[in-house]
């Protein structure tokens, strides 16, 4: 099996690598790229995200044909795709964070800075927090309700339909922290940072 | 809940900790890879490695060190000490760290902190701040403690924040070493001052210190080192302490 994590330049993904090869072990191959031809070829695919919405989409944006690739292997293949922190905010139509940007729009809804309760919450919204499961996904096989998770955003995914949510987090509200739609699956926290929780996460995605 | 969260630190020089955990079980206690993987396996929130190589030449160690260390710990990992540009925290993400803290360089030009957090996003830029009281204020001490920039701290941090830091590590020199504790006024006089978190720094010697940083200090995260060093006290100890004070923390 080949699993493709998307190197569109999105930050720092050296973490994701690291997490999905400790995963992987010699069992999967994990190919870190962004050419169409390898991601066409791909099982699965890790679409990673770091810094501003914008900056993403910019970067995924100047890449001949990506998105399209995406698109088509996504909504077309239903082959899985993982989307980690901005990697799921841009499942959706439109975010805010510097100016309006369109997303992928592969799962309605909109992104917007978390609403902070004028300043009695830090943001970013850094550190681990519990996530509350709300939905029985493949993806959280043997991830005990209320497990601790690694975040770092001060944005918020918020789907239209909320029944794609498969996960939540309490911080200055109730936060969409996981969402599962289909083949399209997203976390707001970083499994790759999340100890062996969220080892366990990556691993439940490459044996989806 | 967001968890307070508990960060022990490690001192390396060229590429080997300089005091450290005195684990009798430990096959190579100067290996900094050896060391983190304890911390993040015994409960650490984080790993924070501050670099003090002196001399450039063995200044390509700590990356070497970052990049064994990210593929057997998976905590995040903030690497500071001689970071001085836009390309250093890029060469540093790139080995795996997943922040890195800056503290000369942002002092000497505060436009390092607005590219590099424009480049890589605010959430891996983590600004240190060590600061020394003056009168009924704290100065701005770059170098390792040895300038000081007169920089009002207070402000400073302020200034911070808006150049697009994600957090603070907050470091009093007055107690740095000294085993008293943290200064409580100072890390709730910056805490207050800004919205981003902040990390108290400097001084631990007890638990009820790490209590007093998070409680007082109204720190997001505290850091220490020497009472993990020698066996001291486990992260987990300390953990189990803060729970038993009321305070949230990952257990």
């Amino acid at each position: 099996m080949n699993v493709t994590i998307v190197d569109y330049n999105s930050g720092n993904i050296s973490s994701v690598i690291n997490s999905f090869k400790e995963v992987a072990k010699d069992k999967v191959n994990i190919e870190v790229t962004s050419d169409l031809n390898k991601i066409k070829s791909s099982d699965k695919i890790v679409l990673p995200g770091q810094g501003s919405f914008k900056n993403c989409v910019d970067a995924l944006n100047s890449i001949d044909g990506l998105s399209d690739t995406l698109n088509e292997l996504v909504i077309n293949d239903k082959k899985p795709l993982l989307g980690i922190c901005v990697g799921l905010q841009m499942f959706a139509d439109i975010g805010y964070e510097e100016t309006e940007t369109k997303g992928l729009g592969w799962i309605s809804g909109k992104v917007s800075k978390i609403d902070n309760q004028n300043g009695k919450f830090k943001l970013p919204h850094i550190g681990w927090n519990q996530i509350n499961i709300v939905k029985d996904s493949k993806i959280f096989k043997d991830i005990e309700n209320n497990s601790h998770m690694y975040f770092v955003h001060s944005y918020e995914f918020i789907p239209e339909d909320k029944k794609v949510i498969s996960a939540t987090t309490d911080y200055s509200s109730n936060i969409v922290c996981s969402v599962e739609k289909e083949n399209i699956f997203g976390m707001q926290f970083h499994p790759e940072k999340s100890d062996m929780m969220g080892l366990k996460i990556i691993s439940n995605f490459i044996n989806l | 809940m967001l968890k307070n969260r508990i960060i022990p630190c490690l001192d390396v020089k060229n590429g080997r900790v300089v005091k450290g955990i005195n684990f009798i079980d430990l096959k190579d206690a100067g290996d900094p890879v050896e060391q983190a993987k304890i911390y993040s396996d015994g409960g650490a929130d984080e790993i924070c490695f501050l670099d003090i190589t002196a001399s450039n030449e063995n200044r390509d160690t700590i990356y070497n060190v970052v990049e064994k260390t990210s593929k057997r710990c998976f905590v995040p990992l903030t690497v500071g000490g001689g970071v001085r540009s836009v390309a250093d925290i890029n060469k540093l993400l790139n080995c795996g760290a997943d922040k890195v803290s800056i503290n000369t360089a942002a002092v000497e030009n505060s436009k390092v902190i607005s590219d590099s957090s424009k480049k890589f996003g605010s959430q891996c830029i983590v600004v240190a701040i060590d600061a020394k009281k003056n009168g009924d204020k704290w100065e701005v001490f770059t170098h390792g403690g040895r300038n000081n920039s007169g920089i009002d701290a207070l402000e400073y941090a302020k200034q911070m924040e808006e150049n697009g830091a994600g957090e603070l590590l907050v470091t009093s020199m007055d107690r740095d070493g000294t085993q008293v504790g943290y200064d409580i006024d100072l890390m709730s006089k910056i805490s207050s001052k800004v919205n981003i978190p902040v990390i108290a720094s400097g001084g631990v010697g007890n638990l009820d210190h790490l209590v007093d940083g998070i409680k007082l200090g109204k720190a997001s995260a505290v850091l220490a080192a020497s009472i993990f060093h020698y066996g001291k006290h486990s992260v987990k100890e300390a953990k189990e302490y803060l729970d038993s004070k009321g305070i949230p923390v990952r257990i």
